[in-house]
């Protein structure tokens, strides 16, 4: 688990960090977004301890990381496995040598660092590739090969900066699926750095928005996406307005987010049968969070019992965002 | 007229100085390769974003490098004497000569070297210092490794500089081809010896730098179609 307390970091004047603070729990990913220059790659080098921030901490099981020097400073590093923005490879090394770079820096013996380097060439799914060059491997696999030398000395946490700002999306699934294989199996938790929301949707347990050097939102996806405010919402639930509909033919006009197979697949012709109101689907549609269904709705109701549809859904665990047209809202 | 020298001369001539250029030369080479990458490590160590930057100690080496470097070497030659005399017990002959090629040729090694490591990207070197390796390891798996196609064709280089370098070593009767051609052909206005020492120059400095490009492409794991 890795906590970050009201870090803050400048360069000549301009503040990349302004006081940011944010927690991951042990075995659960965390995705930082934000636009270019929010201080993301600076968080990223603090945490990497490539740079020492002007104040606060980071904690790693507890211990500050951020003030350690020498031998210390350097076992701190053997913790924290990273895969750095860009090309980070050796190019005069195979990709079983670049993997086995952290656990010759930890001082391990030969039998056991081929050992250790073949089950993770099995875990990035490259192991038919041991004896190539980074020069002949492709972009995707040389990332997976950057994700496997950050794993190799055992971390508790790994951290890795826009991962697959340079691949086609297709690459990026396998990338992806690395990392959450990581998580899954070695239990190590996770701190990705991107401007891609779509690693957000599809390995991200919370999320981290960063703006100016500081956190503007932060919590559990899933919580996030049930507040209509969020910029999570925003940036990963389908859009509802993108049809214009004629209101006046609904007696009540409503958003509703729902998660979860049971609430996507059955909630809606229930509510619809229950109340006897005709329910209709009039925009939005749905996604998929990680493995979980989303759905984001607007719903056109007609019945005298719309009203209490909406409450029910509701109660049942859709979040009904906002009613549009009805007692909760003024039509727009 | 005299009668020009017999072609079996000439090859004798050119045998006994080809192994003196050679070995003043090779020594040199092996002394300033030795002292020379030190010395570059520590430039690009102590340079700016370097990973011990230290900017002070990077320019007073850097100034001493650059020193060395601007010194003509036939002032070198006669300025080292008495070093040299230290040395090798000596302040004339081939192993003479030795003293001051290596010391001429350090500071030449330095910042080649230092050039050369400062093009290793610096994603890969942080990578490496992410992974918890010492500077030390660093320098030797990442500046060094991932250089030495470059590092080796520096050497041919110096090599070469060093062979035309060493043709003033007639100077202090260091012998050698330069001091072949010049002596024995030019001076005493013999055209057989001059020419045929200006084309085995050439033909040995061809060999010697096809040599070093073929290694270099050896050491050189990248674009390779197969291992
Ligand atoms: N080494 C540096 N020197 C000067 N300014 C920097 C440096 N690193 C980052 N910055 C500045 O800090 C801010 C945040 O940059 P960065 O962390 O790279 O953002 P992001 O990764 O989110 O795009 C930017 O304004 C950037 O110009
Ligand atoms: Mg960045």
């Amino acid at each position: 688990m890795i906590t970050v307390e009201n870090l803050t970091k400048s360069f000549q004047g301009v503040n990349a960090l302004n006081g940011v603070t944010l927690d991951v729990e042990a075995g659960t990913v965390l995705g930082v977004v934000g636009p270019s220059g929010a201080g993301k790659s600076t968080l990223a080098r603090c945490v990497a301890l490539l740079e020492r921030p002007d104040s606060g901490a980071i904690r790693v099981d507890g211990t500050d990381i951020t003030a350690l020097d020498g031998s210390a400073l350097r076992a701190a590093r053997r913790q924290i496995g990273v895969v750095p923005q860009g090309d980070s490879l050796l190019r005069q090394r195979t990709a079983a040598g670049n993997i086995a770079l952290p656990l010759e820096s930890a001082g391990i013996p030969g039998p056991q660092r081929r050992t250790r380097v073949g089950e993770l060439l099995d875990l990035v799914g490259l192991t038919d590739k041991a004896a190539a060059y980074p020069d002949q491997l492709s972009g995707g696999q040389r990332q997976r090969i950057a994700v496997a030398r950050a794993l190799a000395a055992n971390p508790s946490v790994l951290l890795a900066d826009e991962p697959t700002s340079a691949l086609d999306p297709e690459t990026t699934g396998s990338v992806l699926t690395v990392l959450d294989r990581a998580r899954a199996e070695l239990g190590v938790t996770v701190l990705v750095v991107t401007h891609d929301m779509g690693v957000v949707r599809k390995i991200c347990d919370d999320v981290a928005v960063l703006e100016q050097g500081r956190v503007v939102e932060h919590g559990k996806v899933l919580d996030l996406v049930n507040d209509a405010g969020s910029r999570t919402s925003s940036a990963l639930l389908p859009a509802v307005d993108l049809n214009p509909i004629n209101e006046s033919t609904y007696d009540r006009v409503a958003d509703v987010v729902l998660v979860g197979f049971a609430a996507v697949g059955a909630l809606l012709p229930e509510a619809a049968h229950r109340f006897s109101v005709e329910l209709n689907i009039v925009g939005g549609g749905l996604t998929r969070l990680g493995e979980t269904p989303v759905a984001r709705f607007r719903l056109g109701l007609n019945g005298e019992r719309s009203d209490s549809a909406l409450e029910w859904i509701s109660e049942a665990g859709g979040a009904v965002q906002r009613s549009l047209k009805g007692p909760q809202g003024v039509a727009a | 007229m005299r009668s020009a020298t017999p072609w079996s001369d000439v090859v004798s001539y050119l045998v006994e100085a080809t192994g003196e250029t050679l070995y003043m030369v090779g020594v040199s080479t092996v002394i300033a390769t030795a002292f020379g990458i030190p010395v570059g490590v520590w430039l690009q160590l102590t340079a700016p974003g370097g990973l011990r930057p230290a900017p002070v100690l990077h320019r007073v080496l850097g100034f001493i490098t650059d020193l060395g470097r601007s010194m003509p070497f036939i002032v070198l030659l006669v300025a080292l004497t008495s070093v040299t005399r230290l040395i090798v017990g000596g302040s004339i002959g081939s192993t003479a000569v030795i003293v001051p090629l290596a010391v001429g040729a350090i500071p030449f090694v330095g910042r080649l070297v230092q050039n050369i490591l400062s093009e290793v990207h610096v994603t890969v070197v942080e990578a490496a210092v992410t992974t918890g390796a010492s500077t030390l390891r660093i320098v030797r798996s990442v500046l060094i490794r991932e250089s030495l196609p470059a590092l080796i064709n520096a050497i041919g280089v110096t090599v070469i500089a060093l062979i035309g370098y060493s043709a003033m070593a007639g100077v202090i009767g260091g012998g050698g081809l330069g001091d072949l051609a010049i002596r024995e052909g030019y001076q005493r206005f013999n055209d057989r010896i001059l020419w045929s020492t200006v084309a085995w120059l050439a033909v040995l400095t061809t060999l010697i730098q096809l040599g070093f490009t073929r290694a270099a492409r050896a050491s050189d794991r990248r674009r390779h179609a197969s291992v």
